[in-house]
């Protein structure tokens, strides 16, 4: 137990990093003629990578059997929350600075900004209910409450694609990933609803442990 | 051909460019002169702001009367922070990558609706006209400006020695295509070679220059080494880099841009805070090194000169 815990506090310490280099970088006056941009664009970028890394718990355990990734999943969600956090205070203070006239009409009239202020607003929830006492409360509808994350990583790598100007490669490659990601899903789902069809006294087979995890306390 | 001289300047700027001149040509003398005694001492302080950044200095740059009265960026913004797709779509990539890119020997082919069609030297061409330094705003479509004083001459003097005849109505310019040395050109980002256009009158407008050089320097390989266009009304990528093809057409070309996203780039592309981007507004912009943001002007502040050019032109429909 106490091993998982310094695996727990140096995982904690890492997803920290992308933000230590950030300030490194700003304190050296590293981040070249646009600051605001490399801080809005990294912010941006952490945020994707997290959620993906937060989507690749399930079919990671799944495949390799690597069964205590569990108990990093509410930490790495969390830390794409913070990272999201990060990006729309850049956006609100240092690209908008509050001008909320002008934030409202953005949200509305670019298809970008739309995509990336939803996943935002989605990610909310998500984060307010990662609490242990949350989860207990919430019971079944915690699950079904965070498979919203598929809706927030497709939101997010559409609001990437959407602010390109022509060399779509980055966003196609989050892309690529997170399509990857949602078919294995999809395969473990069709893989175990299948018996269950054909065999009808098996209706109760246990379809939702398998594809959102419910990371209670118990079974952590 | 009318060329409208542009007769709004006030004397009061002149006087303040004059003034301007006189204290930087103060300190690049001091700067130099201290260099000089203080040979292997290092007083940043009291260098900056220096010209001498290591490039080739061009030799008998007259001070134009039509540049900004703004201060520039600095030479390192203007050379670290650009878009020049042939060398990445990244903006820190053309710095890093152009590096070894070759301009010498180079040549612009002039052709097309033209009396005098002709392959011109860089050396010859940069001979053409007077150089000049015009400090000019620039405003990217991203919605980032800066303020960059360039060495060149006015495009029209070339125009004038080709003579145009009477069905030459826009010009096309061609960038270098050259994928072994552009490394962005081996990925199909864009439809290369690059290739922008101008209608002859916005061509042949006194503000509309070649530019060869920056900060008095010879033009670093990724600004667009060794000849570019400048047209400062209008954003930044119609000032197309690295030119070997001038040619002088009948019929409106299509532009790279115009060909890889239609509806977002159109051929005038002029700088304007009410015709939005259709996927981000054009209202205002971060000039570089500053912290807050500037509210975009029409365009880019250069309207009383230009706004003649586009009368009866609504600028919605001809983005």
């Amino acid at each position: 137990m106490k091993f998982l815990l310094w695996i727990k506090a140096t995982a904690f310490l890492a997803c920290l990093i992308p933000l230590a280099l950030l300030g490194f970088d700003a304190y050296t006056d590293n981040l070249g003629a646009n600051p605001i941009e490399v801080v809005t664009r990294s912010s941006g970028t952490w945020t994707l990578v997290f959620l993906l890394i937060t989507l690749g718990v399930t079919p990671l355990r799944k495949i390799f059997g690597w069964q205590s990734l569990i108990k990093f999943r509410r930490m790495l969600g969390l830390y794409a929350f913070f990272y999201a956090f990060l990006h729309f205070t850049t956006y609100i203070w240092l690209d908008q600075f509050f001008d909320f006239a002008e934030i409202i009409k953005d949200v509305a009239k670019r298809p970008f900004i739309t995509a990336g202020f939803l996943s935002f607003v989605l990610l909310m929830p998500l984060a307010l209910t990662s609490t242990s006492g949350m989860i207990r409360r919430l019971g079944r509808r915690w699950q079904q409450l965070h498979r919203l994350t598929y809706v927030i990583a497709i939101g997010g790598v559409v609001h990437f694609l959407w602010l390109v100007k022509a060399d779509i490669r980055r966003p196609l490659i989050y892309g690529s990933i997170l399509t990857l990601l949602l078919a294995c899903r999809l395969a473990m789902r069709c893989r175990l609803a299948l018996p269950a069809r054909l065999s009808r006294a098996h209706k109760e087979v246990p379809i939702e442990p398998f594809i959102g995890d419910p990371a209670t306390p118990g079974r952590e | 051909m009318l060329i409208k001289k542009p007769s709004d300047i006030k004397s009061s700027e002149i006087t303040g460019k004059e003034t301007y001149w006189n204290r930087r040509k103060f300190l690049i003398q001091a700067s130099a002169a201290l260099a000089t005694m203080a040979a292997g001492f290092s007083i940043p302080g009291l260098l900056e702001p220096s010209r001498a950044h290591g490039g080739t200095r061009l030799v008998g740059v007259r001070k134009s009367l039509l540049s900004a009265d703004e201060p520039a960026n600095s030479f390192k913004d203007i050379t670290t922070y650009n878009n020049f797709y042939e060398f990445g779509t990244d903006k820190y990539a053309p710095a890093r990558n152009a590096k070894d890119f070759i301009t010498r020997p180079w040549t612009v082919a002039v052709e097309g609706e033209i009396r005098r069609p002709k392959v011109y030297d860089i050396d010859e061409l940069k001979k053409l006209s007077p150089l000049e330094e015009r400090t000019y705003r620039l405003r990217c479509v991203e919605g980032w400006s800066m303020v960059i004083p360039w060495v060149g001459f006015p495009l029209n003097a070339l125009i004038r020695q080709v003579e145009p005849t009477s069905r030459a109505k826009y010009v096309e310019f061609i960038s270098l295509l050259d994928p072994k040395q552009m490394p962005g050109q081996r990925r199909g980002v864009l439809d290369w070679p690059y290739n922008e256009g101008l209608r002859l009158g916005e061509a042949t407008y006194p503000l509309t220059i070649l530019a060869v050089g920056l900060y008095g320097e010879i033009l670093p390989n990724q600004n667009g080494a060794p000849i570019r266009l400048v047209v400062p009304w209008k954003y930044g990528f119609k000032s197309i880099k690295s030119i070997v093809r001038i040619r002088f057409v009948e019929k409106q070309p299509l532009t790279s841009w115009m060909k890889a996203a239609p509806h977002e780039y159109g051929f005038y592309s002029n700088v304007n805070p009410e015709v939005h981007h259709p996927r981000w507004s054009q209202a205002r912009e971060r000039r570089i090194g500053e912290f807050g943001k500037r509210k975009t002007l029409l365009f880019n502040g250069y309207a009383d000169q230009v706004a003649h050019l586009y009368q009866g032109m609504d600028l919605k429909s001809y983005f």
